[in-house]
Protein backbone atom coordinates (compact mmCIF):
# COMPACT_ATOMS: atom_id res chain seq x y z
CA UNK A 1 0.00 0.00 0.00
CA UNK A 2 3.00 2.11 0.41
CA UNK A 3 3.51 3.26 -3.16
CA UNK A 4 -0.45 3.99 -4.09
CA UNK A 5 -0.21 8.20 -4.88
CA UNK A 6 -1.62 10.85 -3.03
CA UNK A 7 -4.00 11.88 -5.58
CA UNK A 8 -5.98 8.54 -4.73
CA UNK A 9 -9.00 8.13 -2.57
CA UNK A 10 -8.12 7.27 1.09
CA UNK A 11 -7.43 3.30 0.61
CA UNK A 12 -8.96 0.85 2.47
CA UNK A 13 -7.31 -0.98 5.23
CA UNK A 14 -4.74 -3.76 3.66
CA UNK A 15 -6.95 -7.47 3.84
CA UNK A 16 -5.50 -9.17 6.45
CA UNK A 17 -3.43 -12.39 5.95
CA UNK A 18 -2.44 -15.30 7.90
CA UNK A 19 1.21 -14.70 8.36
CA UNK A 20 2.58 -17.84 6.83
CA UNK A 21 1.44 -21.36 5.36
CA UNK A 22 1.53 -23.29 8.35
CA UNK A 23 -0.69 -21.27 10.65
CA UNK A 24 -3.22 -20.98 7.73
CA UNK A 25 -3.10 -24.99 7.34
CA UNK A 26 -3.10 -25.27 11.62
CA UNK A 27 -6.48 -22.93 11.12
CA UNK A 28 -8.33 -24.91 8.21
CA UNK A 29 -7.97 -28.05 10.23
CA UNK A 30 -9.40 -26.40 13.57
CA UNK A 31 -11.96 -25.69 11.52
CA UNK A 32 -12.62 -29.06 9.91
CA UNK A 33 -12.03 -31.30 12.72
CA UNK A 34 -14.96 -30.12 15.10
CA UNK A 35 -17.82 -32.79 17.49
CA UNK A 36 -18.75 -34.20 13.83
CA UNK A 37 -15.07 -36.28 14.10
CA UNK A 38 -15.53 -37.21 17.58
CA UNK A 39 -19.36 -37.95 18.11
CA UNK A 40 -20.02 -38.60 14.09
CA UNK A 41 -17.85 -40.54 12.15
CA UNK A 42 -17.78 -43.44 14.37
CA UNK A 43 -21.29 -43.87 14.98
CA UNK A 44 -21.54 -43.65 10.75
CA UNK A 45 -18.47 -46.18 9.90
CA UNK A 46 -19.92 -48.85 12.69
CA UNK A 47 -23.48 -48.30 11.04
CA UNK A 48 -21.85 -48.68 7.26
CA UNK A 49 -20.37 -51.79 7.26
CA UNK A 50 -17.49 -51.06 9.95
CA UNK A 51 -14.26 -51.47 8.59
CA UNK A 52 -15.75 -52.09 5.02
CA UNK A 53 -16.81 -48.38 5.21
CA UNK A 54 -13.23 -47.55 4.65
CA UNK A 55 -13.52 -47.95 1.09
CA UNK A 56 -16.31 -45.66 0.28
CA UNK A 57 -15.20 -43.32 3.23
CA UNK A 58 -12.03 -43.18 0.94
CA UNK A 59 -13.82 -43.21 -2.01
CA UNK A 60 -16.11 -40.10 -1.34
CA UNK A 61 -12.98 -38.08 0.23
CA UNK A 62 -11.21 -38.13 -2.84
CA UNK A 63 -13.51 -38.02 -5.28
CA UNK A 64 -16.07 -35.54 -3.82
CA UNK A 65 -14.47 -33.99 -0.57
CA UNK A 66 -10.75 -33.00 -1.77
CA UNK A 67 -12.12 -31.73 -4.70
CA UNK A 68 -14.77 -29.53 -3.31
CA UNK A 69 -12.28 -28.42 -0.81
CA UNK A 70 -10.37 -26.81 -3.67
CA UNK A 71 -13.30 -25.23 -5.31
CA UNK A 72 -13.75 -23.34 -2.46
CA UNK A 73 -10.17 -22.57 -2.17
CA UNK A 74 -9.94 -21.50 -5.42
CA UNK A 75 -12.86 -18.96 -5.52
CA UNK A 76 -11.66 -17.77 -1.96
CA UNK A 77 -8.29 -17.13 -2.94
CA UNK A 78 -8.21 -15.69 -6.76
CA UNK A 79 -11.13 -13.67 -5.85
CA UNK A 80 -9.85 -12.60 -2.24
CA UNK A 81 -13.18 -12.13 -0.39
CA UNK A 82 -15.58 -13.10 2.09
CA UNK A 83 -18.03 -15.26 0.64
CA UNK A 84 -20.44 -12.39 -0.98
CA UNK A 85 -17.90 -10.26 -2.44
CA UNK A 86 -15.94 -13.50 -3.72
CA UNK A 87 -18.65 -15.06 -5.69
CA UNK A 88 -19.92 -11.70 -6.73
CA UNK A 89 -16.68 -10.81 -8.42
CA UNK A 90 -16.45 -14.36 -9.72
CA UNK A 91 -19.83 -12.89 -11.29
CA UNK A 92 -22.32 -10.69 -10.09
CA UNK A 93 -25.18 -13.34 -10.28
CA UNK A 94 -23.01 -15.22 -8.13
CA UNK A 95 -23.28 -13.11 -5.12
CA UNK A 96 -26.39 -14.44 -3.11
CA UNK A 97 -24.40 -18.09 -2.86
CA UNK A 98 -22.60 -16.09 -0.92
CA UNK A 99 -25.09 -14.76 1.62
CA UNK A 100 -26.73 -17.74 1.58
CA UNK A 101 -23.55 -19.51 3.33
CA UNK A 102 -23.43 -16.31 5.49
CA UNK A 103 -26.60 -17.01 7.05
CA UNK A 104 -26.28 -20.86 7.14
CA UNK A 105 -23.13 -20.17 9.37
CA UNK A 106 -25.39 -17.50 11.11
CA UNK A 107 -27.89 -20.59 12.00
CA UNK A 108 -25.04 -22.61 12.87
CA UNK A 109 -23.09 -20.15 15.22
CA UNK A 110 -25.82 -19.71 17.42
CA UNK A 111 -26.36 -23.69 18.19
CA UNK A 112 -22.84 -24.68 18.07
CA UNK A 113 -22.06 -22.68 20.83
CA UNK A 114 -24.56 -24.01 22.94
CA UNK A 115 -22.68 -27.22 22.40
CA UNK A 116 -19.94 -26.03 23.86
CA UNK A 117 -21.16 -24.53 26.61
CA UNK A 118 -22.66 -27.84 27.60
CA UNK A 119 -18.99 -29.53 27.38
CA UNK A 120 -17.70 -26.40 29.33
CA UNK A 121 -19.92 -27.65 32.31
CA UNK A 122 -19.42 -31.50 31.43
CA UNK A 123 -15.36 -30.46 32.13
CA UNK A 124 -16.21 -29.63 35.33
CA UNK A 125 -18.74 -32.33 36.13
CA UNK A 126 -16.37 -34.63 35.55
CA UNK A 127 -14.52 -34.06 38.58
CA UNK A 128 -17.20 -34.94 40.82
CA UNK A 129 -19.20 -36.91 38.62
CA UNK A 130 -21.69 -34.95 39.16
CA UNK A 131 -24.51 -37.20 37.22
CA UNK A 132 -24.25 -39.93 39.84
CA UNK A 133 -25.70 -43.12 38.32
CA UNK A 134 -28.01 -41.88 36.17
CA UNK A 135 -26.22 -40.02 33.21
CA UNK A 136 -29.62 -39.57 31.34
CA UNK A 137 -31.63 -38.54 33.82
CA UNK A 138 -29.32 -36.04 35.47
CA UNK A 139 -28.19 -34.37 31.90
CA UNK A 140 -31.89 -34.11 30.59
CA UNK A 141 -33.51 -33.41 34.09
CA UNK A 142 -31.13 -31.91 36.20
CA UNK A 143 -29.05 -30.25 33.58
CA UNK A 144 -31.23 -29.20 31.01
CA UNK A 145 -34.35 -29.12 32.60
CA UNK A 146 -35.88 -30.10 29.37
CA UNK A 147 -39.33 -29.30 29.34
CA UNK A 148 -41.81 -32.16 28.10
CA UNK A 149 -42.95 -30.88 25.04
CA UNK A 150 -41.35 -29.27 21.82
CA UNK A 151 -42.74 -25.12 21.93
CA UNK A 152 -40.52 -22.13 22.16
CA UNK A 153 -40.51 -21.15 26.14
CA UNK A 154 -38.52 -18.84 27.82
CA UNK A 155 -38.02 -20.73 30.84
CA UNK A 156 -33.92 -20.12 30.68
CA UNK A 157 -31.63 -22.62 32.70
CA UNK A 158 -29.16 -20.28 34.15
CA UNK A 159 -26.53 -23.80 34.58
CA UNK A 160 -26.62 -23.15 30.47
CA UNK A 161 -26.77 -19.90 30.35
CA UNK A 162 -23.84 -18.93 32.14
CA UNK A 163 -21.45 -21.35 30.69
CA UNK A 164 -22.77 -20.26 27.42
CA UNK A 165 -21.99 -16.15 28.39
CA UNK A 166 -18.73 -17.17 28.88
CA UNK A 167 -18.03 -19.29 25.65
CA UNK A 168 -19.37 -16.45 23.59
CA UNK A 169 -17.39 -13.94 25.54
CA UNK A 170 -14.13 -15.82 25.09
CA UNK A 171 -14.95 -16.33 21.14
CA UNK A 172 -15.42 -12.51 20.86
CA UNK A 173 -11.84 -11.79 22.18
CA UNK A 174 -10.79 -14.40 19.66
CA UNK A 175 -12.92 -12.69 16.94
CA UNK A 176 -12.05 -8.89 17.38
CA UNK A 177 -8.56 -9.67 17.90
CA UNK A 178 -8.39 -10.35 13.70
CA UNK A 179 -6.89 -13.22 11.47
CA UNK A 180 -3.07 -13.19 13.64
CA UNK A 181 -3.11 -12.43 17.22
CA UNK A 182 -6.65 -14.17 17.01
CA UNK A 183 -7.89 -16.67 14.79
CA UNK A 184 -3.91 -17.90 14.19
CA UNK A 185 -3.37 -17.37 17.71
CA UNK A 186 -6.20 -19.39 19.37
CA UNK A 187 -5.67 -22.48 16.91
CA UNK A 188 -1.92 -22.69 17.40
CA UNK A 189 -2.57 -23.46 21.05
CA UNK A 190 -5.64 -25.11 20.72
CA UNK A 191 -5.16 -27.75 17.95
CA UNK A 192 -1.88 -29.27 19.65
CA UNK A 193 -3.61 -29.50 22.71
CA UNK A 194 -6.85 -30.71 21.25
CA UNK A 195 -4.18 -33.53 19.99
CA UNK A 196 -2.55 -34.22 22.61
CA UNK A 197 -5.47 -34.70 25.18
CA UNK A 198 -7.48 -36.35 22.77
CA UNK A 199 -4.64 -38.81 22.09
CA UNK A 200 -3.59 -39.06 25.92
CA UNK A 201 -7.85 -40.36 26.00
CA UNK A 202 -7.13 -42.78 23.03
CA UNK A 203 -4.36 -44.05 25.04
CA UNK A 204 -6.54 -44.65 28.13
CA UNK A 205 -9.29 -45.76 26.33
CA UNK A 206 -7.58 -48.74 24.90
CA UNK A 207 -6.41 -49.79 28.36
CA UNK A 208 -9.94 -50.21 29.59
CA UNK A 209 -11.19 -53.93 29.83
CA UNK A 210 -13.12 -54.67 26.93
CA UNK A 211 -11.52 -52.07 24.67
CA UNK A 212 -10.82 -54.86 22.13
CA UNK A 213 -14.62 -56.10 21.54
CA UNK A 214 -15.26 -52.31 20.59
CA UNK A 215 -12.55 -52.60 18.25
CA UNK A 216 -13.84 -55.77 16.96
CA UNK A 217 -17.22 -54.61 16.51
CA UNK A 218 -15.92 -50.77 14.70
CA UNK A 219 -13.20 -52.60 12.39
CA UNK A 220 -15.19 -55.75 12.20
CA UNK A 221 -15.74 -55.54 7.67
CA UNK A 222 -19.28 -56.24 6.73
CA UNK A 223 -18.62 -56.77 2.87
CA UNK A 224 -22.49 -56.58 1.95
CA UNK A 225 -22.76 -53.00 2.85
CA UNK A 226 -20.83 -51.86 -0.22
CA UNK A 227 -23.66 -53.29 -2.31
CA UNK A 228 -25.82 -50.98 -0.32
CA UNK A 229 -26.30 -47.40 -1.87
CA UNK A 230 -27.38 -46.04 1.26
CA UNK A 231 -23.97 -46.86 2.88
CA UNK A 232 -22.06 -44.91 -0.01
CA UNK A 233 -24.41 -41.58 0.71
CA UNK A 234 -23.57 -42.07 4.25
CA UNK A 235 -19.93 -41.74 2.82
CA UNK A 236 -20.30 -39.05 0.80
CA UNK A 237 -22.77 -36.94 3.41
CA UNK A 238 -20.01 -37.15 6.39
CA UNK A 239 -16.91 -36.38 3.82
CA UNK A 240 -19.35 -33.32 3.00
CA UNK A 241 -20.12 -32.46 6.70
CA UNK A 242 -16.55 -33.52 8.41
CA UNK A 243 -14.35 -31.34 5.84
CA UNK A 244 -16.12 -27.82 6.77
CA UNK A 245 -16.47 -27.93 3.08
CA UNK A 246 -19.77 -25.85 0.48
CA UNK A 247 -20.71 -23.07 3.20
CA UNK A 248 -18.19 -20.33 2.91
CA UNK A 249 -15.60 -21.53 5.32
CA UNK A 250 -12.70 -22.41 3.49
CA UNK A 251 -13.52 -19.60 1.04
CA UNK A 252 -13.17 -17.31 3.81
CA UNK A 253 -10.07 -18.75 5.08
CA UNK A 254 -8.41 -18.95 1.73
CA UNK A 255 -8.90 -15.20 1.10
CA UNK A 256 -6.75 -14.48 3.71
CA UNK A 257 -3.83 -16.51 2.34
CA UNK A 258 -0.65 -15.00 0.35
CA UNK A 259 -0.50 -14.67 -3.10
CA UNK A 260 1.86 -17.56 -3.75
CA UNK A 261 0.51 -20.23 -1.67
CA UNK A 262 0.33 -24.17 -2.39
CA UNK A 263 -3.33 -24.08 -2.17
CA UNK A 264 -3.54 -27.61 -3.10
CA UNK A 265 -0.77 -28.93 -1.47
CA UNK A 266 -1.84 -27.24 1.67
CA UNK A 267 -5.07 -29.04 1.26
CA UNK A 268 -4.14 -32.56 1.26
CA UNK A 269 -2.52 -31.87 4.48
CA UNK A 270 -5.78 -30.69 6.17
CA UNK A 271 -8.04 -33.00 4.33
CA UNK A 272 -5.88 -36.00 5.23
CA UNK A 273 -5.59 -34.73 8.77
CA UNK A 274 -9.34 -34.30 9.24
CA UNK A 275 -9.83 -38.29 7.99
CA UNK A 276 -6.41 -39.11 10.51
CA UNK A 277 -8.18 -37.43 13.54
CA UNK A 278 -11.62 -39.11 12.74
CA UNK A 279 -10.24 -42.44 12.70
CA UNK A 280 -8.32 -42.13 16.05
CA UNK A 281 -12.07 -40.94 17.48
CA UNK A 282 -13.14 -44.11 15.78
CA UNK A 283 -10.43 -46.15 17.84
CA UNK A 284 -10.95 -43.90 21.17
CA UNK A 285 -14.69 -43.96 21.47
CA UNK A 286 -15.35 -47.40 20.31
CA UNK A 287 -12.76 -48.61 23.40
CA UNK A 288 -14.47 -46.74 25.46
CA UNK A 289 -17.95 -48.03 24.09
CA UNK A 290 -16.41 -51.75 24.13
CA UNK A 291 -15.32 -50.92 28.15
CA UNK A 292 -18.66 -49.49 28.96
CA UNK A 293 -20.48 -52.93 27.09
CA UNK A 294 -18.55 -55.17 29.10
CA UNK A 295 -19.04 -53.40 32.62
CA UNK A 296 -23.27 -53.71 31.99
CA UNK A 297 -22.80 -57.29 30.80
CA UNK A 298 -24.09 -56.59 27.12
CA UNK A 299 -22.79 -56.13 23.99
CA UNK A 300 -20.81 -53.69 21.99
CA UNK A 301 -24.24 -52.98 19.48
CA UNK A 302 -26.54 -52.59 23.05
CA UNK A 303 -24.19 -49.50 24.07
CA UNK A 304 -23.46 -47.91 20.53
CA UNK A 305 -25.03 -44.65 20.22
CA UNK A 306 -23.82 -40.96 18.66
CA UNK A 307 -24.20 -36.98 18.96
CA UNK A 308 -25.54 -35.91 22.00
CA UNK A 309 -26.21 -39.32 23.59
CA UNK A 310 -22.96 -40.56 23.23
CA UNK A 311 -21.26 -36.86 24.35
CA UNK A 312 -23.56 -36.64 27.47
CA UNK A 313 -25.35 -40.05 28.44
CA UNK A 314 -22.59 -42.84 27.54
CA UNK A 315 -19.51 -41.40 28.00
CA UNK A 316 -20.76 -39.93 31.56
CA UNK A 317 -21.55 -43.30 32.30
CA UNK A 318 -18.07 -44.63 31.36
CA UNK A 319 -16.24 -41.62 32.85
CA UNK A 320 -18.42 -42.86 36.32
CA UNK A 321 -16.97 -46.70 35.46
CA UNK A 322 -13.47 -46.82 34.44
CA UNK A 323 -10.09 -46.59 36.51
CA UNK A 324 -9.00 -42.70 36.45
CA UNK A 325 -11.96 -41.65 35.12
CA UNK A 326 -12.11 -37.92 36.45
CA UNK A 327 -9.22 -37.67 34.26
CA UNK A 328 -10.74 -39.33 30.78
CA UNK A 329 -13.73 -37.34 31.55
CA UNK A 330 -11.67 -33.61 31.43
CA UNK A 331 -9.90 -35.14 28.45
CA UNK A 332 -12.99 -35.99 26.30
CA UNK A 333 -14.78 -33.28 27.24
CA UNK A 334 -12.22 -30.48 27.46
CA UNK A 335 -11.23 -32.00 23.78
CA UNK A 336 -15.17 -31.26 22.41
CA UNK A 337 -14.67 -27.58 24.15
CA UNK A 338 -11.35 -26.85 21.92
CA UNK A 339 -12.26 -28.84 18.91
CA UNK A 340 -15.78 -26.73 19.19
CA UNK A 341 -14.10 -23.47 20.11
CA UNK A 342 -11.51 -23.55 16.45
CA UNK A 343 -14.45 -24.77 14.60
CA UNK A 344 -16.92 -21.89 15.98
CA UNK A 345 -14.20 -19.30 15.25
CA UNK A 346 -14.59 -20.50 11.24
CA UNK A 347 -17.75 -20.29 10.92
CA UNK A 348 -18.57 -16.92 12.64
CA UNK A 349 -15.60 -15.47 10.64
CA UNK A 350 -17.69 -16.17 7.42
CA UNK A 351 -19.92 -13.39 8.75
CA UNK A 352 -17.65 -10.90 10.23
CA UNK A 353 -15.74 -10.77 6.37
CA UNK A 354 -19.01 -10.40 4.95
CA UNK A 355 -20.03 -7.79 6.83
CA UNK A 356 -16.48 -5.92 6.91
CA UNK A 357 -16.43 -6.16 3.11
CA UNK A 358 -20.57 -4.77 2.40
CA UNK A 359 -20.11 -2.08 4.94
CA UNK A 360 -16.54 -1.47 4.46
CA UNK A 361 -16.32 -1.80 8.52
CA UNK A 362 -12.83 -2.17 10.56
CA UNK A 363 -12.26 -5.62 11.88
CA UNK A 364 -13.35 -4.98 15.08
CA UNK A 365 -16.42 -2.76 14.66
CA UNK A 366 -17.51 -6.00 12.20
CA UNK A 367 -16.70 -8.75 14.72
CA UNK A 368 -17.90 -6.98 18.23
CA UNK A 369 -21.72 -6.43 15.38
CA UNK A 370 -21.64 -9.66 14.29
CA UNK A 371 -20.32 -11.80 17.32
CA UNK A 372 -22.66 -9.94 19.53
CA UNK A 373 -25.78 -10.45 17.55
CA UNK A 374 -25.07 -13.75 16.42
CA UNK A 375 -24.51 -13.84 20.74
CA UNK A 376 -27.79 -12.13 21.17
CA UNK A 377 -29.53 -14.73 19.26
CA UNK A 378 -27.95 -17.83 21.05
CA UNK A 379 -28.33 -16.68 24.67
CA UNK A 380 -32.07 -15.28 23.75
CA UNK A 381 -33.20 -18.80 22.10
CA UNK A 382 -31.22 -21.64 23.28
CA UNK A 383 -30.57 -22.40 27.24
CA UNK A 384 -34.06 -22.46 27.87
CA UNK A 385 -35.98 -25.45 28.98
CA UNK A 386 -37.12 -25.94 25.18
CA UNK A 387 -33.38 -25.09 23.83
CA UNK A 388 -32.86 -28.98 22.91
CA UNK A 389 -35.35 -28.78 20.33
CA UNK A 390 -34.86 -25.89 18.65
CA UNK A 391 -31.11 -27.03 18.57
CA UNK A 392 -32.35 -30.16 17.22
CA UNK A 393 -34.37 -29.05 14.69
CA UNK A 394 -32.23 -26.07 13.54
CA UNK A 395 -29.70 -28.85 13.06
CA UNK A 396 -31.32 -31.27 11.28
CA UNK A 397 -32.99 -28.65 8.82
CA UNK A 398 -29.63 -26.34 8.12
CA UNK A 399 -27.82 -29.52 7.64
CA UNK A 400 -30.24 -30.73 4.93
CA UNK A 401 -31.69 -28.04 3.37
CA UNK A 402 -29.00 -24.87 4.10
CA UNK A 403 -25.56 -26.63 3.51
CA UNK A 404 -26.20 -29.82 1.33
CA UNK A 405 -28.48 -27.63 -1.12
CA UNK A 406 -26.45 -24.70 -0.89
CA UNK A 407 -23.22 -26.64 -2.05
CA UNK A 408 -25.31 -28.69 -5.23
CA UNK A 409 -26.67 -24.92 -6.13
CA UNK A 410 -23.20 -23.29 -5.82
CA UNK A 411 -21.55 -26.41 -7.59
CA UNK A 412 -24.42 -26.41 -10.29
CA UNK A 413 -23.97 -22.62 -10.78
CA UNK A 414 -20.34 -22.73 -10.85
CA UNK A 415 -19.87 -25.46 -13.37
CA UNK A 416 -22.70 -25.36 -15.56
CA UNK A 417 -24.52 -21.86 -15.66
CA UNK A 418 -21.38 -19.88 -15.21
CA UNK A 419 -19.18 -22.40 -16.42
CA UNK A 420 -16.16 -21.32 -14.55
CA UNK A 421 -14.09 -24.49 -13.47
CA UNK A 422 -11.65 -23.37 -16.13
CA UNK A 423 -10.72 -20.20 -14.54
CA UNK A 424 -10.29 -21.56 -11.21
CA UNK A 425 -8.15 -24.98 -12.49
CA UNK A 426 -6.19 -22.75 -13.93
CA UNK A 427 -6.14 -20.34 -11.15
CA UNK A 428 -5.49 -23.55 -8.88
CA UNK A 429 -2.28 -24.63 -11.29
CA UNK A 430 -0.81 -21.53 -11.37
CA UNK A 431 0.87 -22.23 -7.93
CA UNK A 432 0.16 -25.67 -6.09
CA UNK A 433 2.13 -28.37 -6.63
CA UNK A 434 -0.67 -31.32 -7.06
CA UNK A 435 -2.33 -30.24 -10.38
CA UNK A 436 -6.21 -30.09 -10.54
CA UNK A 437 -6.87 -30.19 -14.06
CA UNK A 438 -9.97 -32.55 -16.22
CA UNK A 439 -10.21 -35.10 -13.95
CA UNK A 440 -11.00 -32.50 -10.96
CA UNK A 441 -13.47 -30.60 -13.08
CA UNK A 442 -14.97 -33.91 -14.08
CA UNK A 443 -15.49 -34.67 -10.30
CA UNK A 444 -16.58 -31.03 -9.84
CA UNK A 445 -18.88 -30.74 -12.51
CA UNK A 446 -20.39 -34.49 -12.44
CA UNK A 447 -19.35 -36.52 -9.18
CA UNK A 448 -20.05 -34.06 -6.50
CA UNK A 449 -22.98 -32.75 -7.95
CA UNK A 450 -25.04 -36.25 -8.44
CA UNK A 451 -23.77 -37.20 -4.91
CA UNK A 452 -25.41 -33.80 -3.62
CA UNK A 453 -28.53 -34.64 -5.81
CA UNK A 454 -28.87 -37.69 -4.06
CA UNK A 455 -28.20 -36.68 -0.27
CA UNK A 456 -30.73 -33.86 -0.75
CA UNK A 457 -33.42 -36.03 -2.16
CA UNK A 458 -33.00 -38.52 0.27
CA UNK A 459 -32.93 -35.88 3.04
CA UNK A 460 -36.03 -33.88 1.72
CA UNK A 461 -38.43 -37.14 1.22
CA UNK A 462 -37.58 -38.58 4.95
CA UNK A 463 -38.51 -34.85 5.94
CA UNK A 464 -41.39 -34.42 3.90
CA UNK A 465 -43.11 -38.03 4.44
CA UNK A 466 -42.75 -37.63 8.56
CA UNK A 467 -42.71 -34.54 10.86
CA UNK A 468 -39.21 -34.25 11.70
CA UNK A 469 -38.57 -36.45 15.06
CA UNK A 470 -42.38 -36.28 15.31
CA UNK A 471 -42.21 -32.54 16.68
CA UNK A 472 -45.56 -30.73 16.15
CA UNK A 473 -46.18 -29.62 12.45
CA UNK A 474 -46.14 -25.48 13.69
CA UNK A 475 -42.80 -25.85 15.20
CA UNK A 476 -41.13 -27.69 12.44
CA UNK A 477 -43.01 -25.20 10.32
CA UNK A 478 -40.93 -22.22 11.57
CA UNK A 479 -37.94 -23.64 12.76
CA UNK A 480 -37.42 -26.34 9.92
CA UNK A 481 -38.69 -25.68 6.67
CA UNK A 482 -39.48 -22.16 7.44
CA UNK A 483 -35.96 -21.16 8.47
CA UNK A 484 -34.60 -22.81 5.67
CA UNK A 485 -36.14 -20.95 3.15
CA UNK A 486 -35.79 -17.49 5.55
CA UNK A 487 -32.10 -18.06 4.76
CA UNK A 488 -32.83 -18.20 0.73
CA UNK A 489 -35.27 -15.43 0.97
CA UNK A 490 -32.97 -13.03 3.18
CA UNK A 491 -29.86 -14.37 0.89
CA UNK A 492 -31.65 -12.42 -2.40
CA UNK A 493 -32.44 -9.80 -0.12
CA UNK A 494 -29.13 -8.90 1.47
CA UNK A 495 -27.84 -8.76 -2.60
CA UNK A 496 -29.93 -6.30 -3.35
CA UNK A 497 -29.08 -4.07 -0.59
CA UNK A 498 -25.96 -1.99 -2.03
CA UNK A 499 -22.70 -2.38 -0.87
CA UNK A 500 -21.03 0.93 1.27
CA UNK A 501 -19.26 3.54 -0.93
CA UNK A 502 -16.54 2.40 1.76
CA UNK A 503 -16.46 -1.03 0.28
CA UNK A 504 -13.94 -2.79 -1.31
CA UNK A 505 -16.50 -3.82 -3.59
CA UNK A 506 -15.61 -0.21 -5.26
CA UNK A 507 -12.63 0.36 -4.60
CA UNK A 508 -9.74 -1.98 -3.62
CA UNK A 509 -6.78 -1.25 -4.79
CA UNK A 510 -4.84 -4.31 -3.56
CA UNK A 511 -7.30 -6.63 -5.45
CA UNK A 512 -7.01 -4.50 -8.80
CA UNK A 513 -3.23 -4.93 -8.31
CA UNK A 514 -3.48 -8.86 -8.13
CA UNK A 515 -5.46 -8.83 -11.16
CA UNK A 516 -3.36 -6.15 -13.17
CA UNK A 517 -0.52 -8.61 -12.43
CA UNK A 518 -2.12 -11.81 -13.72
CA UNK A 519 -3.20 -9.92 -16.92
CA UNK A 520 0.24 -9.04 -17.39
CA UNK A 521 1.20 -12.96 -16.70
CA UNK A 522 -0.88 -14.03 -19.39
CA UNK A 523 0.08 -11.47 -22.44
CA UNK A 524 3.52 -12.67 -21.60
CA UNK B 1 -9.52 -58.84 18.85
CA UNK B 2 -10.05 -60.58 15.93
CA UNK B 3 -7.83 -61.16 12.59
CA UNK B 4 -10.34 -59.69 10.49
CA UNK B 5 -10.63 -56.25 12.55
CA UNK B 6 -6.64 -55.96 13.46
CA UNK B 7 -6.09 -56.41 9.37
CA UNK B 8 -8.93 -53.50 8.60
CA UNK B 9 -7.78 -51.34 11.71
CA UNK B 10 -4.18 -51.68 10.26
CA UNK B 11 -5.25 -50.85 6.76
CA UNK B 12 -7.45 -47.79 7.76
CA UNK B 13 -4.44 -46.47 9.50
CA UNK B 14 -1.83 -46.76 7.19
CA UNK B 15 -4.37 -45.61 4.24
CA UNK B 16 -4.98 -42.30 6.17
CA UNK B 17 -2.32 -41.65 7.80
CA UNK B 18 0.17 -42.53 4.97
CA UNK B 19 -2.18 -40.29 3.07
CA UNK B 20 -1.06 -37.55 5.97
CA UNK B 21 2.03 -38.45 5.75
CA UNK B 22 2.71 -38.16 2.10
CA UNK B 23 1.00 -34.92 1.88
CA UNK B 24 3.06 -33.08 4.55
CA UNK B 25 6.45 -34.87 2.70
CA UNK B 26 5.28 -33.06 -0.20
CA UNK B 27 4.65 -29.74 1.20
CA UNK B 28 8.21 -30.32 2.61
CA UNK B 29 9.06 -30.46 -0.49
CA UNK B 30 8.12 -27.46 -1.64
CA UNK B 31 8.61 -25.14 0.66
CA UNK B 32 7.11 -21.33 1.02
CA UNK B 33 8.32 -19.37 -1.49
CA UNK B 34 7.94 -15.88 0.09
CA UNK B 35 9.92 -13.93 -1.65
CA UNK B 36 9.04 -14.89 -5.25
CA UNK B 37 6.38 -12.31 -5.95
CA UNK B 38 5.68 -8.79 -4.19
CA UNK B 39 2.84 -9.22 -1.43
CA UNK B 40 2.73 -5.64 -1.79
CA UNK B 41 1.38 -3.75 -4.58
CA UNK B 42 3.97 -3.79 -6.89
CA UNK B 43 5.54 -0.36 -7.67
CA UNK B 44 4.90 0.76 -11.33
CA UNK B 45 0.97 0.49 -10.45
Amino acid sequence: MTASSPAQPASPAKRETFSSRRLFILSAIGSAVGLGNIWRFPYIAYDNGGGAFLIPYLVALLTAGIPLLFLDYAVGHKFRGSAPLAYRRLHRAAEPLGWWQVLVCFVIAAYYAVIIAWSVMYTVFSFTEAWGDDAEGFFFGNFLSIAEAPGLGFEYVPSVFFPLLLTWAAVILIMVAGIRKGISRANAILLPLLMVMFLLLVVQSLFLPGAAEGLNAFFTPDWAALANPAVWAAAYGHIFFSLSVGYGIMVTYASYLKRRTDLTGSGMVVAFSNSGFEILAGIGVFAALGFMAQAAGTAVDEVVTQGIGLAFVAFPTIVSQAPFGAFMGVLFFGSLVFAGITSLISVLEVIVAAVQDKLGWGRVQASLVVSGLVAAVSLGLFPTATGLYLLDTSDAFVNSFGITLGALVTVLVLAWFLRKLPLLSAHLNRISTVKMRRTWMILVAGVVPLALIYMVSNEFISKITATYEGYPEWFVGIFGWGMAGALVVLALALTFIPWSHRSKAHHDPEYDAVVAEEEKEKAL
Amino acid sequence: MTPIAIIMMIIAILTVWGGLALALLNLKRHPEDEGALPEERAPEL
